[in-house]
């Protein structure tokens, strides 16, 4: 036995040492670190991005990959904690950037990548990505939420014509009912995340009949969640999802139905609704044979005005793109994001839409993506999505578990006053 | 001259004599330094490496057992230089003291760390004494998780012991046992992650999918969405639970059962007792002591309960439990205060079924 010992431990010996002068001699090798990006996105979203990942390599031969991650809001703080972050980081939430800031894990963007913001991009861009006063985002991929999506063949049809108003909206509804069709087909089933898409309701009625000023004062808790403007946008949300008749399988449905999956009754033969309201990224989920034929099969209006005052602002969100570290590879990853090479083969998905200013229109594969894209390069008012700007306890947490609750029974008023609470139990 | 060391009376001239004590020098300390090479040098190639990962894998289990091995042979050598009286002595904390150290790293001083952090604010920056601990006492979502944990402690260990007694008993008896006890088990071969996803499809609100509702369509009810309703979802939970850990309870309870003497059991049946007198004044006190460790071993499961509550409901519509609330502050609200403090009062709460096993063991002179 003891023989054995001493010859495993010496052949454990030589390995070790042959170990160490083999990884001395591969840290001599290996120059530059490969570039690490850190995201939440997967599946085809994660594929698109993989094919921007590989020009970037061919066009400077810098190594770079990238983690996709499902618990992406957990992990990168853990990671971040630990000292272990990774070089890039793709962000979805404005509020999760300011507590990486206020770690001081983020470094500032240089001022060769804000001068690319500064001629690239629109100014509220820049705004959204800085914190502090200094800007620490580069955003890419974006998404704008106030869209209402309908079956265009059915629709034009039936001889029904896009809403502008809330009245015309709510006048097509009921046309809609009277003709023996369901108009709205809503789902906020998203897992741990169920209860966003009714945010995202509500966000859109709070900029037009409040206003963007008040939508502001709304994030930040200086307008209260149970106040009035609050409650009165509320009330147009109770309107419709409230009433049977105007949303198909009422709230249970609505509740137990899966996000992607609630735009698919508008597309079965025949459609078992109409109207859908959601952010262009759900032209993702639509049945195959809607995709392949889309500018024909799909149509789409902005979300409508309530108050003319307001109008139809639009509110969206995006990933923006943060840097810990700022070494000459990570900033000509950046540099290539910003730009529109670095985006042109994701947008020729048809999937997603860009801020970038030197975007060509003819890259988008359908006229409704760029319909989509020329609105948000020209739009005035363009909100993020406020949720995604509450701290995590609220805009991930008692905001969407509200919203749950209000679609399974409890009254709005409550609801909005538990959100309330949340934020005074903030500290 | 003797020569103290090889105690063997022949004499050697004096440069041999320091020939060999710098031999024995030299040997004394390189056996240590090898090993320390060895550990080293292991724990820097895997950590800095660029080389395939068949190599590293090869390379971290080769470094690992021959590492281990390597500890106890120098521990073992160590032993046997120092003199013999010392060696009882030292021996336990040679041995067992490595491992001690690394518990206390991973293990007690986070408990301590955590329930220090349990009186500060989110990112532990500044002191707050108990306000965090009146949170989890006070708020509305904290007591929905009292009452659930209350509810998985008292129906999921008690349907899982009572379930586990009674399959135990009867399979006992029968022609089946076998195969009875291997159906009964195989839950316990899945994690409770996959539990969780294979419940989550029988509950699913699609008749053609969820099984729950398929049955209740077929007898002319109405499809429902299982998990959001209130308060019977907590059930529904509970059930994958019980699934899980009723193969643990029967599996225990059985050995113990069959303990029983069978002379008590003829006596009694002599004496006129049916089946039911037999069970509940013979066996089960006979076994008692057995179902209590049952018990507490599933109690402190169900305390700790989060994989079954995150996976199928993510603590929503009124499901929350300590375990996923802790984590939600954790980890999604990043308040560490928080987290911390459900943390310890989970511990705490653990403690006294901890303890009465112990104490249990000890009686029944296991430990």
């Amino acid at each position: 036995m003891k023989k054995r010992l001493v010859i495993l431990c010496i052949a454990t010996l030589i390995l070790s040492v042959g170990m160490v002068s083999l990884s001395a001699g591969a840290q001599r090798e290996e120059e530059a670190k490969p570039v690490e990006i850190m995201g939440p996105f997967g599946g085809p979203d994660e594929v698109a991005f993989q094919e921007i990942l590989e020009k970037f390599r061919q066009k400077t031969g810098i190594e770079v990959y990238y983690n996709a991650d499902p618990e992406f809001n957990t992990q990168i703080m853990v990671r971040t904690r630990a000292g272990n972050p990774p070089d890039i980081a793709a962000v979805p939430q404005p509020g999760t950037v300011q507590a990486l800031v206020d770690q001081g894990a983020l470094t500032p963007l240089p001022q060769s990548i804000i001068d690319l913001i500064d001629n690239n991009y629109a100014p509220v861009w820049k705004d959204l990505g800085s914190f502090n006063n200094q800007v620490y985002g580069l955003y890419h991929r974006i998404n704008s939420k106030s869209w209402v999506w309908y079956p265009k063949q059915e629709f034009e049809a039936r001889g029904y014509t896009e809403p502008d108003t809330w009245d015309e909206l709510i006048a097509l509804m009921d046309q809609m009912v009277a003709d023996g069709i369901t108009p709205w087909s809503i789902g906020i089933e998203s897992g741990g995340a169920t209860g966003w898409l009714a945010t995202d309701w509500l966000e859109d009625l709070m900029l037009r009949t409040a206003g963007p000023h008040k939508y502001d004062q709304w994030i930040t808790n200086e307008l209260k969640f149970d106040s009035p403007e609050v409650k009165h946008a509320a009330s147009y949300m109770e309107e419709i999802w409230m009433n049977e008749d105007y949303v198909l399988g009422g709230t249970a449905y609505i509740r137990g139905t899966g996000i992607g999956d609630a735009i698919r009754p508008l597309f079965r033969d025949p459609p078992e609704a109409m109207l859908h309201r959601q952010g262009n990224f759900i032209l993702n989920d639509v049945p195959g044979w809607v995709a392949d034929d889309i500018d024909n099969q799909v149509g789409v209006f902005a979300f409508p005005e309530i108050d003319s005052e307001w109008g139809k602002p639009m509110f969206g969100g995006g990933d923006q793109f943060v840097i810990f570290d700022d070494r000459p590879e990570v900033l000509a990853v950046m540099e290539f994001l910003g730009s529109w090479e670095g985006a042109r083969s994701w947008a020729q998905t048809g999937t997603a839409l860009f801020p970038h200013q030197d975007q060509d229109l003819n890259d988008y594969p359908s006229e409704i993506m760029q319909a989509l894209a020329t609105a948000v390069i020209e739009a005035e008012v363009f909100r993020f999505d406020a949720s995604d700007m509450m701290p995590a306890e609220i805009g991930a947490g008692a905001f969407w578990e509200g919203m749950t609750d209000f679609v399974t029974g409890v009254p709005m008023n409550t609801v909005l006053s538990e959100i309330q609470q949340a934020w005074d139990d903030l500290y | 001259m003797r020569d103290v060391m090889t105690g063997s009376g022949k004499e050697l001239s004096l440069p041999a004599q320091i020939g060999v004590a710098l031999v024995r020098l030299s040997v004394s300390i390189a056996i240590p330094l090898l090993t320390f090479l060895v550990l080293w040098g292991g724990f820097v190639f895997l950590r800095d490496s660029g080389a395939s990962q068949l190599v590293i894998t090869a390379v971290a289990v080769f470094w690992g057992i021959g590492g281990v091995v390597c500890l106890y042979w120098t521990a073992y050598w160590f032993l046997t230089r120092i003199p013999k009286k010392w060696r009882p002595k030292v021996e336990p904390y040679l041995f067992i003291g490595p491992a001690v150290v690394a518990l206390a790293w991973f293990i007690t001083i986070p408990v301590f760390r955590t329930g220090y952090f349990s009186f500060f604010d989110r990112y532990s920056e500044n002191w707050v004494g108990l306000r965090n601990f009146a949170y989890i006492f006070t708020h509305r979502t904290m007591l929905i998780a009292w009452r659930n944990n209350v509810i998985w402690l008292v129906f999921g260990t008690g349907f899982s012991v009572l379930f586990g007694f009674i399959i135990a008993y009867v399979a006992d008896r029968s022609r089946w046992e076998v195969y009875a006890k291997a159906l009964i088990f195989m839950p316990m071969a899945i994690s409770m992650v996959g539990a969780s996803i294979i419940w989550r499809f029988v509950y699913a609100l699609n008749p053609d999918i969820g099984l729950l509702n398929a049955i209740v369509t077929a007898f002319g009810g109405t499809e429902t969405n299982w998990l959001i309703v209130r308060p019977w979802n907590n059930f529904f939970l509970i059930t994958v639970f019980i699934w899980g850990q009723t193969g643990f309870a029967m599996i225990v309870l059985s050995t113990a059962i069959k303990g029983v003497p069978v002379e008590l059991l003829e006596a009694s049946r002599v004496d006129g007792a049916n089946n039911w007198v037999q069970v509940t004044s013979i066996v089960i006190p006979y076994i008692k002591s057995t179902i209590m460790t049952v018990s507490t071993a599933i109690i402190i499961a169900s305390l700790k309960t989060f994989d079954v509550v995150f996976t199928m409901t993510q603590g929503m519509d009124g499901t929350e439990v300590l375990a996923s609330q802790q984590y939600k502050q954790m980890f999604t609200y990043f308040n560490y205060g928080r987290g911390a403090a459900i943390a310890l009062i989970i511990l705490l709460a653990v403690i006294p079924v901890v303890v009465y096993n112990v104490l249990q063991f000890r009686k029944r002179g296991d430990i």
